[in-house]
């Protein structure tokens, strides 16, 4: 009797473990599956002109490309870059060094913390109303406002986590010669939690550069390559929404490759990140967040 | 006389003292502001959308505008029941499908695989995490669609949408544009965020109480089950909102497979897998530039707000759930 229980006992936990190893199995299947679909196609449809043209109408003779969105994607994000990684490290800085203990620093946290996974479209719907509809005109500069917002509070908690990671003991010995707060910030702690901080930067600009649902409403799209920050602009990711949405078989070929070069940008920039810093992971902030969801920040 | 003296610039040593105290408070202005931003950016968000939104409000009211299912552009009548459910619903399925196998990842990550293994499979989870959005939804257009179309649904068709009491879960069109198959792309999309965090959360179990269970003649299952999963719920259950929260914001992923049917049928059609819906994401993106009236474009504010608000509103309660507890366990 005794004996079948342990039996049924085991059973049941080697039934759960092959379960798991399946579901280990099937997150790989599905990589795989959307990877191979990916280069298969993407790969099929690349060329020297893919890169150096703009597209050509529907209906007309030759392909053309997407050099408008390879450049437009290049500018937004890179504005957006410049836009939010200073205002997000210097707000993770308020946080860890002039914050600790107070209840608006708390706020604050708890507020980054929840603002994380605002739903994209939202900010990019805000942005519009402030940005785009005085303007009469969507822009390429709103696009980079909303992406910035979106990647702020990521950049924001990196920061945070990281310096909060920094000894005690260190701050404490730079404050015992002499030094300003700003200089011990500067000197000290920023510089022992500068690669944290970098993976951080580069994974939330990594995560901004494939969003596309901020842009919908405020850089859209465009057919020409513009440098106009103050007119409609393309990106990859727009481009690929718009194009593989499209009634032509042209535009889903252009789609695909698109895609080709956007998931390898981005995973170059994540294997990068890892490897750069050992142990480095792309969620690595999620994690902070999820941890920090679990437990209310008392500073 | 001597503090005169002091402030001057002949001083090397003062003048960058002096500069030192400025830096000093401009540094710490620049942080200030910065980390104002924040909150300042969140409340013009909610305030911009309550303004665009304030037209829709006054016409529609609050309960008659989340219950009504009229999506009307032309008579200029909007109601959100259509969407919300939509976002919703979507959202409760992925979960159910992601759950399962995100805690099988992680156990099999920190229980089973051998040590080669490890981070071959760690790293190809985070890579999946790292794809953007619009991938998943072009390649569940292209590629899972077509595939649940020809190869799953019929078979689901054939089997499940004859069977008592759930059959009405399987009935449709089944043309691999709808709820089930954004319900499994959302899935794949969350899958590695939850199953990184709950392998996180597994891994900071100390070795000796696994080991403990051990000791007591417990099966590997029973010391996952009863031991290490006791001591990380808080950590579970915030991978759980979190992807909950992703899912729910998520566009691009779900706007090429949804459907975005604001007509789906009675709320047993709309209950179906196989039928298309539409969520609140979906219905902004393919139709916030295309909105005519001015009503029309208020209503979609509107929505977005809500969306807003249920986002919002989900992590602050799981927030403050687990502030109650602590308090609880602390007195």
């Amino acid at each position: 009797m005794e004996n079948v229980r342990i039996k049924s006992r085991v059973l049941k936990s080697n039934v759960i473990m092959i379960l798991s190893t399946l579901a280990a199995l099937y997150g790989i299947v599905f990589l795989g599956w959307i990877l191979v679909s990916i280069i298969y196609h993407g790969y099929e449809y690349l060329n020297l002109d893919f890169f150096t043209k703009d597209p050509v109408p529907p209906g007309m003779p030759g392909v053309g490309g997407l050099r408008m969105a390879f450049i437009g994607q290049f500018i937004i994000t890179t504005i957006a870059a410049f836009i939010g990684t200073p205002i997000g490290i210097m707000a993770g800085i308020f946080l860890a060094e002039y914050g600790r203990g107070t209840w608006w620093a708390m706020f604050i946290r708890n507020l980054a913390d929840i603002v994380i996974s605002m739903p994209a479209i939202v900010i990019g719907a805000a942005v519009y109303v402030v940005l785009v509809a005085p303007l009469q005109s969507f822009n390429g500069l709103s696009g980079s406002v909303a992406l910035s917002i979106l990647s702020l509070p990521y950049i924001t908690v990196a920061t945070d986590e990281m310096l909060k990671l920094v000894p005690k003991e260190m701050r404490e010995a730079a404050y015992a010669l002499g030094a300003y707060k700003h200089y011990v910030i500067k000197k000290v702690t920023m510089r022992v939690a500068k690669t944290g901080i970098l993976t951080g930067v580069i994974l939330g600009l990594a995560r901004m550069a494939g969003e596309a649902a901020p842009l919908l409403f405020t850089s859209f799209n465009n057919d020409h390559t513009t440098f106009n920050l103050l007119k409609p602009m393309a990106t990859l990711t727009i481009t690929i929404f718009i194009y593989a949405t499209g009634p032509y078989h042209e535009w889903h070929e252009q789609a695909w490759a698109a895609g080709f070069v956007l998931t390898l940008g981005v995973l170059v920039a994540v294997i990068i990140a890892k490897y750069l810093v050992h142990g480095g992971s792309f969620t690595a902030p999620f994690m902070y967040v999820a941890r920090r969801i679990t437990k209310i920040n008392k500073g | 006389m001597i503090e005169l003296k002091d402030s001057g610039a002949i001083s090397p040593v003062s003048s960058m003292k002096r500069n030192g105290k400025v830096g000093n408070t401009l540094f710490k202005i620049a942080a200030f502001t910065a980390a104002a931003l924040i909150p300042l950016v969140v409340i013009t968000i909610f305030v911009v959308l309550f303004i665009e939104a304030y037209p829709a409000i006054k016409v529609f009211g609050v309960w008659h505008f989340i219950t009504s299912k009229s999506w009307d552009a032309v008579n200029n009548h909007f109601g959100a029941f259509t969407p919300l459910f939509g976002s919703i619903y979507v959202t409760i399925w992925a979960f159910i499908f992601a759950a399962p196998i995100s805690i099988g990842v992680a156990i099999f990550i920190t229980e089973l695989a051998p040590h080669w293994l490890k981070p071959i499979v760690t790293t190809a989870i985070e890579l999946l995490a790292a794809i953007p959005t619009v991938i998943y939804g072009m390649w569940g257009l292209f590629v899972l669609a077509p595939f649940m179309q020809n190869h799953v649904e019929p078979w689901i068709l054939n089997h499940l949408a004859t069977l008592p009491i759930i059959g009405f879960l399987f009935n449709g069109p089944g043309i691999g544009i709808d709820t089930f198959t954004t319900a499994v792309i959302l899935s794949i999309m969350i899958t590695p965020f939850m199953s990184s965090l709950i392998k996180d959360a597994f891994s900071l179990v100390p070795e000796v109480v696994k080991e403990s269970a051990y000791g007591l003649g417990a099966t590997r299952w029973e010391a996952i089950r009863k031991v290490v999963m006791p001591y990380v719920s808080s950590g579970i259950f915030g991978a759980g909102i979190f992807a909950i929260g992703r899912a729910l914001g998520e566009t691009m992923a779900v706007s090429f497979v949804n459907g975005n049917n604001h007509n789906p049928g009675s709320f047993l059609d709309m209950l179906s897998l196989l039928n298309s819906v539409t969520t609140i994401t979906v219905t902004l993106a393919d139709e916030f530039t295309e909105a005519e009236s001015h009503l029309y474009l208020s209503a979609l504010f509107y929505i977005a707000l809500i969306l807003l608000v249920i986002s919002f509103s989900t992590l602050a309660v799981a927030k403050f759930i687990v502030w109650r507890l602590e308090r609880r366990w602390k007195t």
